[in-house]
């Protein structure tokens, strides 16, 4: 360092939240030229608000950080955490803080965010009422949530309803939210959206109450209810206050800067309070007459700030709120100005009431712009429309393609960002332009959005550009000549499809085959089992015959869990099993030390067997008649079912029977990804049919089939592919469906994301499925026909096999030792894996 | 550096070339060690590492798949936990973060296999 501390200008940040963070990050990248100090109320550095929720779902204190702790001290800032600043002495240029310290400075900034606005009801003290605004908050509630059984949400905008979310993730039996407006997300969204949103959520049990205006809070200490003005009243045992947000301007006020009347520290366009060497950023600064309730104009504002003291020219000039979010798995959006109405423009609006699709855009009456939208359901469409707008993009002939339904809306979208103008600020957290990725595609070779991340931080913020970005990377790259497609990896230059084509014409065999017809070096972790998955989806030989090119399961015919050791999985088809069988699973597991419990898909799995004792496992297993579960394969899991008619008073077929059936008949059959099915009884879906790869449900007149429905991460119900079908029809269509999914999908793509992808969606599944329109169901039932025929339990020949069995060994020089580095703890008098 | 080129190594018989599956790996014990041994056949090559997966303390690297990367064809290994990729030659990780495999000489007479212990 060739100045000394002493001769730098000194910048003081007050308040270290995501904007005062930014400010840090964004001077840095500038200059070192200024000593930085930054105190923080909250007893935790910089962390991520905006994902604050995920905190319930399992991320950390330290994964939500902006930075690592060292962050700081690595770039000479001082940083004061729990510590508050109370007064500004501007006269002298000095700060004090809480604990004392006195800060001199030279530039101040205010980055002191809001706080969440009570009202003014009686009773808001007592216990069991909560805000939601920082991570202590989300303790505390997570706390009391443990000994609650029904909470409400005070206000049903965006926080409210984000808010609700956690209540119902974090098991209360009941969530209400309570809106005092006519409407939900009252400032985003117009009361046909509202509806729409309202309809949604009510499907997902949460009750949603308009127009009520709430008394006070009942309860002795702890809290009991809630009275309305109405003269109604609501139970509940916990509430959580999201009433809007109140700018901390407190310490702006006590110092003589000039506020807004409803809060909110005055700035002008450098972002600089009445005090010219005090600026305001993020959530405490007003600006024009508005607070901006959003992490990506605080940024803005940071980088405004950063440029001045640099001597830059960079001027704040409002910003666009538009937002898209996920609100309890509904996608909600709105930009550009949600509201306009006739006669200052036109509306077009698309509403699908079955499957709670919303949408609605307005355009200038000469239809050549678009001005805003809202979009409830379904917001794919939300970047391309959000660029529409901002960039004054000329519509195209008939702008309801813009929204309607999922008829090509992809590729439009697509095409869409080549029309975008270079300025287009496509990453808004950061500031990239279109220009700016495109150059970085051109220019620097950046391919991924990984590269992108790391070249220009574009998609590093909130998230939402990425699939804009993609899209960007994808077309550049096409434009500049390069052909790209879902390749299988670096050593074929195919997709899967066209891999398994391939294949299937030159009756390729082997792995190795394969690699040297159509592929070159020595293959990886991605094209092995993609191989040799299409292997056995072609020609249904034995996986364990050419075990090294199977996935880590397939591999060893088991699940390999944490620890090293591996689970077992015997096929209970339809989840039915006899006494005596219930009774060999207990006693091989009492045997070999195994953890038993109930899957998901209605059968037993056994956990912590030992690799070297797994054929020994499975021969017991075999001589009491199980076969392989098929649980480490891409392939059916199970067929889930109900009791059915057989026992229940609403059964209307027997759906125990036809799901054994079902599972039966394609059981091994190796596929893209797994598959589960279900089948129910009778419309009341106890067996959840319709969130599986295929689901039968039983009508008065046969069957209904769904398909593609998934549970997981990103659950979607499954879709009518035909009605009141008998059983032999349901099973030719079964045949097909899987056979075409089998034959078409990417490696890895369950059912409902290749249906997602899939151009026309279900309305050319079933063209091709029902009404034959390619020609081909002749052939895909042959195919399934020979897959069925061919069915062997691997594990019947794996341990008749005294080769295939030698593999099961730990040790290859010490084939009866187990490995010691295998170690297990006890818990509710079961082995587990020990902790890693 | 000389001294690298001065160790001693013993050579420890381990096993049979055909007890490691062709393109595949096994585990092969020596004294308290566990030893992960590929044999590489496309390549008519043989390669050892540590079995530990140095990510999550995980003695399974034998179980993981073999392959390569890149222009040069780089032999690797990816574990079968998270499918972090290590280069069987340096031992290097390949996906981007610090880890560091112990690789061990291998050498093959015959039907015999032996792996060069320090
Ligand atoms: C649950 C939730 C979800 C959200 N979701 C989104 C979203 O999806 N998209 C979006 O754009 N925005 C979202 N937001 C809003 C976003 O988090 C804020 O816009 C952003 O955090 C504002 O940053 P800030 O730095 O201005 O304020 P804050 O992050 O609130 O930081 C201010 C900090 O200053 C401290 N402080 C205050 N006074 C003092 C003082 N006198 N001395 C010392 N320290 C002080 C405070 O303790 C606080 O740590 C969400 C907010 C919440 C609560
Ligand atoms: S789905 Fe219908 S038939 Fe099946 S158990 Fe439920 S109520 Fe009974
Ligand atoms: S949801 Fe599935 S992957 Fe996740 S912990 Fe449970 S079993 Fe494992
Ligand atoms: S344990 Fe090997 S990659 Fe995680």
């Amino acid at each position: 360092m060739n100045t000394s501390q002493q001769d730098l200008k000194t910048v003081v940040v007050v308040g270290n939240g995501m904007v005062g963070y930014k400010f840090c990050e964004k001077l840095l990248a500038k200059t070192s030229a200024f000593n930085i100090v930054v105190f923080g109320e909250e007893p935790r550095h910089a962390y991520d608000r905006v994902h604050l929720s995920e905190y319930f779902n399992g991320k950390s204190a330290d994964d939500l950080s902006m930075s690592h702790l060292g962050w700081y001290s690595e770039n000479n800032i001082a940083l004061h955490l729990g510590d508050t600043i109370t007064e500004i002495n501007r006269s002298e240029k000095v700060i004090h803080s809480l604990k004392g310290v006195l800060q001199p400075y030279d530039y101040l900034v205010l980055a002191t965010g809001s706080s969440a606005f009570v009202p003014d009801i009686p009773g808001v003290e007592k216990d069991g009422v909560f805000v939601y605004r920082t991570i202590e908050d989300l303790d505390m509630i997570q706390n009391y949530a443990r000994a609650a059984r029904k909470g409400a949400v005070l206000g049903g905008g965006l926080l409210g309803l984000e808010a609700a979310k956690a209540l119902i993730d974090l098991g209360l039996e009941e969530t209400h939210v309570i809106e005092f407006a006519p409407r939900l997300m009252p400032r985003q969204i117009d009361s046909a959206g509202s509806a729409m949103l309202q309809a949604k959520l009510e499907t997902l049990d949460l009750k949603v109450h308009m127009n009520k205006s709430t008394s006070s809070i009942l309860g002795e200490g702890n809290i009991k209810g809630l009275q309305f003005a109405d003269d109604t009243s609501l139970e509940v045992d916990m509430l959580v206050i999201s009433a809007g947000i109140r700018p901390r301007d407190e310490l702006a006020k006590l110092a003589g800067l000039e506020t807004g009347t409803r809060g909110g520290i005055v700035v002008n366009q450098k972002m600089q309070t009445s005090d010219d060497s005090i600026f305001a950023i993020g959530e405490c600064a007003l600006y024009d007459g508005m607070i901006y309730g959003l992490v990506a104009p605080g940024y803005e504002m940071a980088e405004v700030v950063a440029a001045h003291l640099c001597a830059g020219e960079r001027t704040f000039n409002g910003y666009d709120m538009s937002t898209k979010l996920k609100l309890i798995g509904v996608d909600v959006a709105s930009f550009g100005d949600p509201f306009v109405t006739e006669p200052d423009s036109r509306s077009i609006v698309f509403e699908d009431s079955h499957k709670g699709v919303y949408k609605r855009i307005n355009i200038s009456n000469d239809g050549k712009y678009l001005l805003g939208g809202v979009l409830i359901g379904d917001a794919d469409a939300y970047n391309i429309l959000l660029q529409t707008v901002n960039n004054n993009i000329l519509l195209p002939p008939n702008p309801e393609d813009l929204i309607l339904g999922s008829r090509g809306g992809e590729a439009s979208a697509g095409a869409g960002v080549v029309t975008l103008p270079d300025e287009a600020l496509i990453c808004s957290c950061e500031a990239v332009s279109k220009g700016d990725i495109c150059g970085a595609v051109t220019d620097l070779n950046v391919t991924t959005v990984e590269g992108m991340k790391k070249c220009n931080k574009a998609g590093t913020g909130c998230g939402g550009c990425v699939p804009l970005v993609k899209d960007l990377i994808h077309e550049t790259l096409k434009a500049n000549g390069t052909y790209i497609k879902n390749i299988v990896c670096e050593h074929f230059d195919y997709s899967r499809q066209e891999l398994f084509d391939l294949m299937k014409l030159n009756k390729i065999k082997t792995y190795d085959a394969a690699l040297d017809h159509f592929g070159k070096g020595d293959g990886c972790e991605l094209c092995k089992p993609t191989v040799a998955s299409i292997l056995a989806s072609l020609w249904n030989d034995v996986i364990v015959k050419q075990h090294t090119i199977q996935d880590s399961n397939d591999r060893y015919l088991a699940n390999i869990q944490k620890g090293g050791t591996y689970s077992v999985v015997p096929r209970i088809p339809g989840g039915e099993i006899t006494p005596d069988k219930l009774i060999v699973i207990g006693q091989v597991a009492k045997k070999y030390n195994l953890y038993t419990k109930i899957t998901g898909g209605q059968r037993i799995d056994l956990f912590g067997a030992h690799l070297s004792d797994l054929p020994d496992i499975w021969s017991e297993l075999i001589d009491a008649g199980f076969e392989s579960g098929h649980a480490y394969g891409k392939a059916l899991r199970t067929v889930k079912s109900c009791v059915g008619s057989t026992w229940c008073r609403f059964g209307l077929h027997d759906s125990v029977s036809f799901a054994i059936e079902i599972e039966e008949r394609y059981r091994g059959i190796r596929a893209p990804h797994k598959i589960k099915g279900g089948v129910s009884g009778c419309v009341r879906e106890c067996a959840e049919a319709q969130s599986k790869d295929f689901g039968v449900i039983a009508t008065e007149k046969g069957w209904n089939l769904y398909v593609a429905g998934n549970g997981g991460s990103k659950p979607q119900h499954g879709q009518l592919l035909a009605t009141d079908i008998d059983k032999e029809t349901c099973i030719k269509y079964l045949d097909r469906f899987l056979m075409f999914y089998i034959n078409t999908a990417d490696s890895l793509t369950r059912t409902a994301t290749w249906l997602n992808k899939m151009e026309g969606g279900l309305s050319y599944l079933k063209n091709v499925v029902v009404n034959d329109s390619l020609g081909i169901n002749a052939q895909l039932e042959a195919e399934m026909q020979g897959l069925v025929d061919s069915y062997h339990c691997e594990w019947k020949e794996a341990v008749e096999n005294p080769d295939l069995r030698k593999q099961f060994a730990h040790f290859v020089n010490a084939p009866k030792e187990k490995d010691p580095h295998v170690a297990f703890d006890t818990m509710r008098e079961q082995v587990k894996a020990k902790e890693w | 550096m000389e001294a690298v080129i001065d160790v001693a190594v013993e050579w420890v018989f381990v096993c049979k070339t055909d007890d490691i599956p062709q393109n595949g790996g096994g585990c092969v014990k020596v004294g308290d060690e566990q030893i992960a041994l590929y044999n590489f056949s496309r390549r008519g090559e043989w390669y050892a590492t540590q079995n530990l997966c140095p990510h999550k303390q995980q003695m399974v690297l034998s179980r993981g798949m073999i392959g390569s990367t890149g222009d040069t064809c780089e032999p690797k290994v990816a574990c079968p936990f998270h499918k972090k990729t290590f280069s069987l030659l340096s031992g290097e990780c390949l996906t981007g973060e610090e880890y560091q495999l112990k690789t061990y000489p291998v050498k093959v007479e015959g039907d015999k296999v032996y792996v060069g212990i320090e």
